[in-house]
């Protein structure tokens, strides 16, 4: 029996008039890629916003670890276990790759009181830091300043921030956009790698990596999901043909 | 990192032990001028706190240095020095707790609201010193007894008090240094950069850009402290947002980002100030000091992007042309 760790259920987001989600369900089982695939603007990325707390949903209740975290702050939910990656990158240009890691893990272990002692020091954020940037293949330029990696790198740190609060659920915004053949393997390569000990949500334009890797995929359509099934059914789905995946 | 700390320590180091020796040979006037602008210097590392350091572009420190000067005279006796031993922590966490409660309602604001409603606050203080009898009126409070401890420490000598600010001066900057690359200081320059992946990452912003907040204001009441004693008078220009716009002035002069910059950057301001109002040598334009001090500010900030902190870069590149400097290319390679 798969263990659900993140589940939405009945998510709404109304702007004025516009309903960028319409009562979205969603669950996310540890071991397993549940990716969420639609056109631009079909409400993705809201919906990752609402999951991970960034702000609270019009309608709609969010389970994280089995406990009820709808009225949970983002900075809560990251705590308990929820790591997310922006569309766009949010990385500290100025700090190093590893500085970034270490400063994301220390939320893990914050202890902001003990203001004489160097957080450059502190034992368990810097071991979080440095097995975060060796899953995600950073080691190597873990000195350089984040702000002068290539792009795909960036989005790899995008990632091994995440990873380096040591989260259980992770909610992937595109995680391969605009990233070359050689950086969307290496990429894919640590996702499959991640699969195993996590849940994670992936939202991605790119089909051939979403149907490589996805164990589930939900289909969205101006905020509503119009599928969610496994990869095979979903190539297979008329619904799913007309509305999304016709030219491929 | 420890490149970064070991250059800025020993300007630091340097400049402080200049101050320190001082006193062995300037004048009266000159000694009360240094005074005052190590005092400045204080004032502007805790509004470093928030703007370099934290992002929050505070326009309201002005108030809490008042309410730390205010306490000061307030609460020192009529006919007899008060003892340090309470005055300076009465001072100190006055103005602490108004900066708590300033902050905890302006932290729920950003940007430009943000700055607007520190300044409201700073003006709700400088108009009930301003306003009432309270403060004195306009006129201000004279403070005829200076705080003594014991017989160990008289601050009505100039030279003990030049020496009290000294340490403090000396103290504010190795604290603000050690907090500043502790657990704490490296989530408040996480704020700074990206405030929405700190949240993301599990960290509740809002109690650590407070706890930000009220340290500034709490130093910034230290500072108010040791001029009403250096001065031995207060008045409502204290609390005046001239004197907050000033303070921003200096930490971007003397740059942003670096706790030095707003020592430099305080001596920088005063030294133009005094310079630019010497009748000796500008005559009567004396009377129009703020053009030249403007004109002269607006041209250093046109020519030093990073302030006075980044002038030997600007001079290196000037003498060597446009080549790297050696570690800049391995970090680019
Ligand atoms: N803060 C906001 N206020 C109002 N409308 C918004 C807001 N954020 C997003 N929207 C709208 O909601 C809809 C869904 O946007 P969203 O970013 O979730 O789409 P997406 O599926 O992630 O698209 P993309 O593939 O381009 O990233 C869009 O029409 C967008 O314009
Ligand atoms: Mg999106």
């Amino acid at each position: 029996m798969a263990e659900t760790l993140l589940k939405g259920s009945g998510i709404t987001q109304r702007w004025g008039g516009l309903v960028a989600v319409n009562k979205v369900s969603i669950e996310l089982e540890r071991g397993t890629v549940h990716a969420v695939i639609g056109t631009n603007g079909a409400g993705k990325s809201t919906l990752i916003n609402i999951l991970s707390g960034e702000f609270p949903p019009t309608e709609g209740q969010i389970q994280l670890l089995g406990k009820d975290a709808t009225h949970w702050s983002q900075a809560k939910r990251a705590r308990q276990g929820l790591g997310r990656s922006y569309q766009r990158n949010t990385i500290f240009p100025d700090f190093t790759v590893f500085e970034n890691c270490r400063l994301a893990a220390q939320a893990q272990v914050q202890r902001p009181w003990v203001w004489w002692n160097d957080a450059q020091k502190c034992k368990q954020s810097v071991e979080a830091a440095n097995r975060a940037l060796e899953l995600s293949g950073l080691t190597e330029v873990k000195e350089r300043f984040a702000g002068l990696l290539s792009h795909g790198q960036k989005r790899q740190l995008e990632i091994a921030m995440c990873l380096a609060i040591q989260p259980e659920v992770l909610l992937l915004d595109e995680p391969l956009a605009g990233m070359g053949a050689e950086e969307t393997d290496r990429m894919l390569k640590l996702l499959a790698n991640l699969k195993q000990g996590h849940a994670i949500l992936l939202v991605e334009h790119d089909m051939d990596a979403v149907f490589k890797i996805a164990d589930r995929i939900t289909v969205m359509v101006n905020g509503s999901v119009i599928a969610s099934d496994t990869p095979d059914q979903i190539r297979i789905n008329p619904d799913v043909q007309t509305a999304y995946l016709g030219g491929h | 990192m420890d490149k970064f700390f070991s250059g800025q320590f020993l300007f630091v180091g340097l400049l402080f032990a200049g101050l320190a020796l001082y006193p062995l040979f300037g004048s009266s006037y000159g000694l009360d001028l240094v005074s005052k602008i190590m005092i400045y210097a204080i004032l502007a590392m805790s509004l470093e706190l928030l703007v370099g350091s934290t992002g929050l572009v505070c326009f309201g420190q002005a108030a809490f240095f008042g309410i730390g000067a205010y306490i000061a005279v307030l609460f020192s006796p009529e006919s007899e020095s008060a003892s340090l031993l309470w005055l300076l922590p009465a001072s100190i966490l006055a103005a602490a707790t108004y900066a708590l409660f300033v902050g905890a309602l302006s932290l729920r604001t950003k940007g430009v609201y943000f700055i607007m409603v520190t300044l409201a606050f700073a003006q709700m203080a400088y108009y009930v010193v301003h306003d009432t009898k309270l403060g004195g009126g306009t006129d201000g409070i004279y403070l005829y007894f200076k705080p003594i401890l014991g017989s160990v420490i008289d601050l009505n000598d100039a030279k003990v008090l030049y020496f009290f600010t000294w340490v403090f001066l000396v103290w504010t900057f190795v604290f603000l240094a050690i907090l500043l690359r502790s657990h704490f200081g490296r989530v408040l320059a996480g704020i700074r950069i990206n405030e929405q992946r700190m949240r993301a990452s599990g960290f509740s912003t809002y109690p650590y850009k407070l706890a930000a907040f009220t340290t500034s204001g709490g130093i910034a009441g230290l500072a108010g402290f040791l001029f009403a004693v250096k001065d031995g008078f207060v008045n409502p220009e204290m609390m005046s947002w001239h004197l907050s716009g000033a303070l921003l002035i200096m930490i971007i002069l003397g740059g942003l980002g670096h706790l030095r910059g707003a020592i430099i950057g305080a001596f920088a301001f005063v030294f133009l100030q005094e310079f630019f109002k010497s009748p000796a040598i500008f005559g009567d334009f004396a009377k129009h000091w703020q053009l030249g001090l403007g004109l002269t500010i607006i041209a250093c900030v046109a020519l030093l992007p990073k302030g006075l902190v980044g002038l030997p870069e600007v001079l290196r590149k000037r003498l060597y042309g446009s080549r790297q400097p050696r570690d800049a290319q391995v970090v680019l390679k």
